[in-house]
């Protein structure tokens, strides 16, 4: 046919002139966009500072997050100022305590609440969500029908009946947290699954004489990838949101230790008394790392799943 | 389609049931009995409170008998702590306070946030949409323990445009519960709106539309709306559930006398019964919800329906 | 007269990496009542030609230029003239009827909605105009249909709402932009006599942009060529067959397998060892009719009974319309979905009763070939990658080195760089990756290859390219190849001996020669009566073979016996109609005679 074999040669030479060129992977394609979205680059990089601020905060600090300034306590709104001079960066806490060192705390166990969590999710949710969609039929109702009914409960509500009946600690947290959270993850990848099992390739694999357990992690795992990222990253401030709602109730973590939400519930509280800073410190780390989660998240969304493809 | 509502109904029925034996058996494995406190009680007292709350009867028959109860009378029991009170009673105070903000904060969440979402839309990338979306996404980061806060701290301490707490039910007492209960909510419903709206602009029967020379109204709010509506309709579930632990909360903080201050109370004091009842309350209220945007889903879609 | 001018035309695209010119200043004419025929392949820029003229570009889409309808600009005009200009003066149907109707709204709604707008008419008057078009596209049932929603109707009736839709302010102008593409053949054929008939009787101008130069040559009088944004040439029907000039038409003339075309009895490769031998194959779905409460299972039949035998070296082509069960046909052979009843006996060994380790060594000889390129191929995987895998499953023998080596071999071969050996899927064209398709189903040397529409999802030109390669893979590995696809002349030119199924069951069984020449069975012959063959004079000029109704769906139990009126008649629905051998390899089934077939109520089917 016309141009059959000269445009084949015209590409080869074309091409041969350089080396073997490594092809653009959908992963590095999407690293492209990512970079590209100035908002989720920037909070990327916020967020980042932010981690960096819990790792290397505490050799600044000059107080413990426990110890209670004696000198000072008895009239905070004065003296319990946030001051380069007294050491106390972030100012003291209704109780006299260091406020930079407990908020350094509380980010970094807000931070784990939310990683942890959506860690959690992710893997429960994950491998739920492939078995029902791959295996599908009635295991795949049944399996649905039981996200249904876990999902008809109101999560924050089994959280603190869980904390109740089994005492607050942090693995109960932990476990609360992620008890809730895998179920619509599980949904999510469910929804995938199915969709990439009626996909040509897969037929194609099963034709090329593949077996189902391979054609399972060695086709359908990565490529649902992407979508468990998205919303790994959209879970993170969810987590961390409903630690501190619980923390907020007074339902969380138990002392000394401490999270954002407790935090902000403190300065909430204390607000009328004028002592601005105790609320303000934490309110913002806390709203800087929502924002910065959603803009990384929908960042992630956008660069995987590109309109155009 | 009748078929459709009745196959929800038959779901939704055992979804309830399972709901009430699950939170009763979580009740029972919790560590220390309702009567648990300080000073011990002499074993005949115990043995009679025991009597009296039915709790010396084997463990199936209680079951038994407290689903029977609320399944048949609607009745949750007695409060553990509070002697001489029952949980419906505590309830029947709390729910119409807490259920009157929260259908206003959730009617308000969908409207505002509906109505930004799609003039976003039809503004794409005009300044009105990026301040939609800019807005969406501030607001989504500030939860309701966020803002209530914020809330009181201008309006109340600084301005003093609005009382604190919660004295009589007007409604100016209304205000800052339902700002602060639907502000995360309307950011985002109006992003969820945005994006189904744009995408569905973009849709081939929306080109075929305009092929037809329609007016451009008549393109969105004839063709284009519906379709768009329907993930937004998915999301209003789970938007009501958040509303409802959210008022939980809502309820501490402006003391008003709603069901959410019970509830933490007795999260703290170990009442479990009142634990358990307001929490199967609040399911039955959510596998309700569902059931309706399912119903809803049939209307806007008919796909389903045919 | 003329109708619609353009002048220095230009469409150009703001996109991340510049301007894109789709359409690079094109002048062209439509006079009154005239058909003009934009032909060129995938991003030429047809489509957006006419897009521009109805102001429906994409928001980065900038167009310029002058387009003149009777005289009057309307290229950029302002929305509120433009709305007073399309859908009434100029109307525009669009290639795939399903997502272009509105899923919501009645039919009805629909088509009233536009005569309100135009015409200021609501009401009894509007819906009677509506009638009488639907009529004119002849909608069976057309009152009923106002009433039903757009997914209850079949593609066919949607693109006919779709016309009469246009039609009903009477435009001037239709632009068709490829109005039958999604469609089946027969379908297709009704719906372009539909066009050509109303633009006769109403005097309508058609644009009809299409890739399918078969189409061009039974519906237009002039035609423009179209590749890479430019007309590379423009003439009458009859100088752009007869004559073509420049080097892309003859190209794309050259590559369109024609039904018609002398095909020389190729030197037989056939050795005449049998290979697969398949007996009565049936492939029963259970489907849900009706959303009720207790919903009725009734068996889907996608194949009823199909018997053929495949010898070494040889191509059986399967052709059918939607809904024939042809893809479901060649996945029960391979196994892939397991046959309700029947057997598949490849070299003697029943696949059917067999255990899964066991089938798993013969599906190295059976491999398969996909309809959609990219689809295909996992998007997580290099192009290497997806070839190696079945060496990785068969020869756990091979190095890396040596798989690598013959995976480069194979890459050769089937005419892709070896530099592109770590591109991913989508990097590559349409072409390219159907080429790595096929270097996948070959890297092993099956002796069997199934090529399930491989080519239906491709431009012409490389359609050509395709073919050609799979003619040489098979001669120079001895394989046999069941090529599957809608595409009559395409299967004709690529097979030895033709199957036709026809809602599951084979209605015809021949070699290329005598299927083409001595068709028996009237579904035969109404298909090959409705394949556009690029020659105007004769495309003009046939006679069709219409049977009446529309493609019955496979629930319908009715449907297996339309070509046995008798057998209705006496309420005989079970009858399998027999298969005769009517001369030595020519198979046809049991039908009666055609004009006992003409004369039913289309409605009863």
């Amino acid at each position: 046919m016309f141009g059959n074999d000269s445009q084949n040669a015209d590409l080869a030479t074309d091409v041969n002139e350089e080396a073997m060129v490594r092809g653009r992977s959908l992963l590095r394609d999407a690293r492209g966009r990512f970079v590209q979205n100035k908002a989720a680059m920037g909070s990327l990089i916020l967020l980042s500072l932010i981690a960096l601020f819990t790792i290397f905060g505490p050799f600044f600090a000059q107080f413990s997050n426990e110890e209670i300034d004696w000198a000072r306590m008895g009239d905070i709104l004065h003296q319990g100022r946030p001051s380069v001079d007294t050491g106390h960066y972030f100012g003291l806490d209704y109780l006299g305590r260091d406020l930079y060192s407990r908020v350094i705390q509380a980010t970094t166990i807000s931070l784990l609440v939310g990683l942890i969590g959506a860690a959690m999710a992710l893997v429960v949710g994950t491998l739920y969500g492939t078995i029902a969609g791959f295996v599908g039929g009635r295991t795949d109702s049944i399996m649905m029908r039981i996200v249904d009914i876990l999902m008809a409960i109101p999560s924050t509500l089994v959280i603190i009946l869980l904390l109740v009946v089994a005492g607050r600690s942090f693995v109960m947290l932990f476990v609360a947290l992620g008890l809730v959270s895998w179920l619509t993850m599980a949904r999510i990848v469910r929804g995938q699954t199915l969709a990439l099992k009626n996909r040509e390739f897969i037929e194609a694999a099963r034709a090329a004489g593949v077996s189902e357990i391979v054609i399972m992690f060695r086709h359908i795992l990565p490529n649902l990838m992407g979508v468990v990222i998205v919303y790994a990253s959209l879970l993170v401030p969810d987590m961390i949101l409903a630690e501190s709602f619980i923390s907020f109730l007074g339902l969380g973590i138990s002392e000394p230790y401490t999270s954002l939400g407790s935090l902000i519930a403190e300065g909430a509280g204390t607000m009328g008394y004028g002592t601005l800073w105790q609320l303000l410190f934490p309110l913002s780390i806390f709203i800087a790392i929502i924002i910065t989660m959603f803009f990384i998240g929908d960042g992630l969304r956008d660069a995987l799943d590109p309109k155009d493809r | 389609m009748l078929s459709y509502i009745i196959k929800r109904i038959f779901i939704a029925i055992p979804t309830v049931f399972i709901l009430i034996v699950a939170s009763w058996a979580l009740m029972k494995l919790a560590p220390g009995g309702p009567f648990s406190s300080e000073r011990p009680i002499p074993p005949q007292i115990l043995a009679n409170l025991e009597a009296r709350y039915g709790m010396d009867q084997p463990e199936w028959k209680q079951l038994w008998d407290y689903f029977y109860n609320i399944v048949v009378h609607f009745d949750f029991g007695p409060s553990f702590k509070y002697k001489d009170r029952d949980v419906n009673d505590i309830i029947a105070q709390g729910f119409p306070i807490s259920m009157t903000y929260g259908a206003l904060s959730f009617v308000v969440a969908v409207g505002v946030g509906v109505c930004l979402g799609i003039a976003a839309a039809i503004n794409h990338n005009s300044w009105l949409d990026y301040f939609a979306v800019s807005l969406g996404i501030a607001a989504q980061a500030l939860p309701n323990f966020v803002m209530a806060p914020i809330l009181i701290f201008v309006f109340t301490l600084k301005l003093d445009w609005l009382p604190g707490g919660w004295y009589g039910g007007q409604w100016q007492y209304l205000i800052m519960p339902v700002i602060a209960l639907s502000t995360s909510f309307m950011g985002s419903i109006s992003r969820i709106t945005r994006s189904s709206m744009l995408e569905t602009l973009n849709s081939n029967f929306v080109r075929t539309a305009q092929a037809k020379g329609l007016p451009t109204r008549t393109i969105i709010w004839r063709h284009a709306m519906k379709p768009a509506m329907l993930p937004v309709l998915s999301y209003l579930g789970p938007v009501f559930v958040a509303v409802l632990t959210g008022s939980v909360f809502v309820d501490m903080y402006f003391s008003t006398g709603g069901l959410g201050q019970a509830y933490v109370g007795s999260a703290l004091q170990r009442d479990y019964s009142v634990l358990l009842g307001v929490t199967i309350l609040y399911g039955v209220l959510t596998i309700s919800v569902n059931l309706l945007t399912d119903l809803a889903y049939a209307w806007f879609d008919p796909k389903i329906r045919y | 007269m003329t109708l619609l001018v353009a002048k220095n035309l230009s469409v150009e695209f703001k996109t991340a990496d510049g301007m894109i010119q789709a359409v690079k200043n094109v002048d062209f004419e439509i006079s009154e009542g005239e058909c003009l025929g934009i032909v060129g392949e995938s991003g030429s820029g047809k489509s957006q030609t006419f897009m521009a003229a109805m102001g429906l570009l994409p928001k980065n889409g900038v167009s310029s230029g002058s387009l003149t309808l009777n005289g009057q600009e309307i290229l950029n005009l302002p929305r509120n003239k433009l709305n007073s200009i399309r859908g009434s003066s100029m109307a525009m149907i669009f290639q795939d009827p399903l997502t272009a109707l509105t899923p919501h709204l009645r039919i009805g709604d629909q088509m009233q909605e536009s005569l309100g707008v135009h015409q200021g008419k609501t009401g009894s008057e509007a819906l009677k105009i509506c009638l009488e078009w639907l009529d004119k596209v002849r909608m069976p049932e057309a009152e009923r249909r106002l009433n039903q929603y757009p997914h209850e109707l079949s593609g066919g009736m949607r693109q006919r709402v779709m016309i009469a839709m246009a039609m009903l302010n009477n435009p001037k102008l239709l632009i068709a932009d490829e109005p039958t593409t999604a469609l089946d053949v027969t379908v297709q054929a009704e719906i372009l006599d539909l066009i050509s008939d109303l633009q006769r009787d109403e005097g309508t101008a058609v644009a009809l942009i299409t890739h399918d130069m078969g189409v061009v040559a039974r519906m237009c009088d002039r035609i423009e060529v179209m590749r890479y944004g430019e007309y590379v040439e423009s003439g009458t029907s009859e100088e752009i067959f007869y004559n073509p000039q420049h080097a892309y038409t003859q190209k794309l003339l050259n590559a369109m397998p024609r039904l018609d075309g002398e095909h020389f009895a190729a030197e037989k490769r056939v050795t005449g060892e049998r290979l697969l031998s398949v007996t009565d194959v049936k492939v029963h779905f259970p489907f849900s009719l009706s959303k009720g409460l207790f919903p009725k299972k009734v068996p889907l039949k996608a194949v009823d009974g199909v018997s053929f035998d495949i010898n070494a070296g040889e191509t059986l082509g399967v052709v059918g319309e939607s809904g024939c069960g042809k893809s479901t046909l060649a996945r029960a052979v391979l196994q892939l979905i397991p046959p309700t009843d029947g057997g598949v006996t490849w070299l003697g060994h029943d696949l059917v009763s067999m255990q899964k380790s066991q089938l798993k060594s013969y599906r190295k000889d059976l491999q398969i070939v996909f309809q959609d390129p990219l689809a295909s191929l996992d998007p997580r995987m290099t192009i290497a990658s997806s070839i190696a895998e079945p060496l990785v499953t068969f020869r756990p023998d091979l190095t890396k080195q040596e798989r690598t080596a013959l995976v480069e071999e194979m890459m050769e071969r089937v005419g892709l760089p070896q530099s592109m050996i770590n591109r991913y899927p989508h990097e590559l064209s349409g072409g390219q990756n159907q080429r790595v398709g096929i270097a996948r189903a070959m890297i092993n040397k099956p002796k069997l290859i199934v090529c399930d529409e491989a080519v239906s999802a491709l431009d012409v030109s490389i359609q050509a390219q395709i073919v050609a390669l799979l003619k040489e893979l098979q001669d120079e590995f001895g394989m046999s190849m069941i090529f599957i696809s809608h595409d009559l002349s395409v299967v004709r030119d690529v097979s030895d001996r033709i199957m036709v199924l026809y809602l599951g069951r084979v209605v015809e069984l021949a070699d290329k020669d005598s299927i083409y020449l001595d068709p028996r069975h009237p579904y035969t012959q109404s298909l090959i009566s409705a394949v556009p063959i690029p020659d105007p004079k004769i495309e003009k000029t046939r006679k069709r073979l219409k049977i009446p109704g529309e493609l019955p769906s496979p629930l319908n139990p009715k449907a297996a016996l339309r070509f046995m009126p008798s057998k209705l008649r006496a309420n005989d629905y079970t009858y399998v109609p027999k298969l005769d051998e009517v001369s030595p390899g020519h198979l046809v089934a049991e039908h009666d005679p055609l004009e006992d077939i003409l004369a039913q109520d289309p409605l009863a089917v």
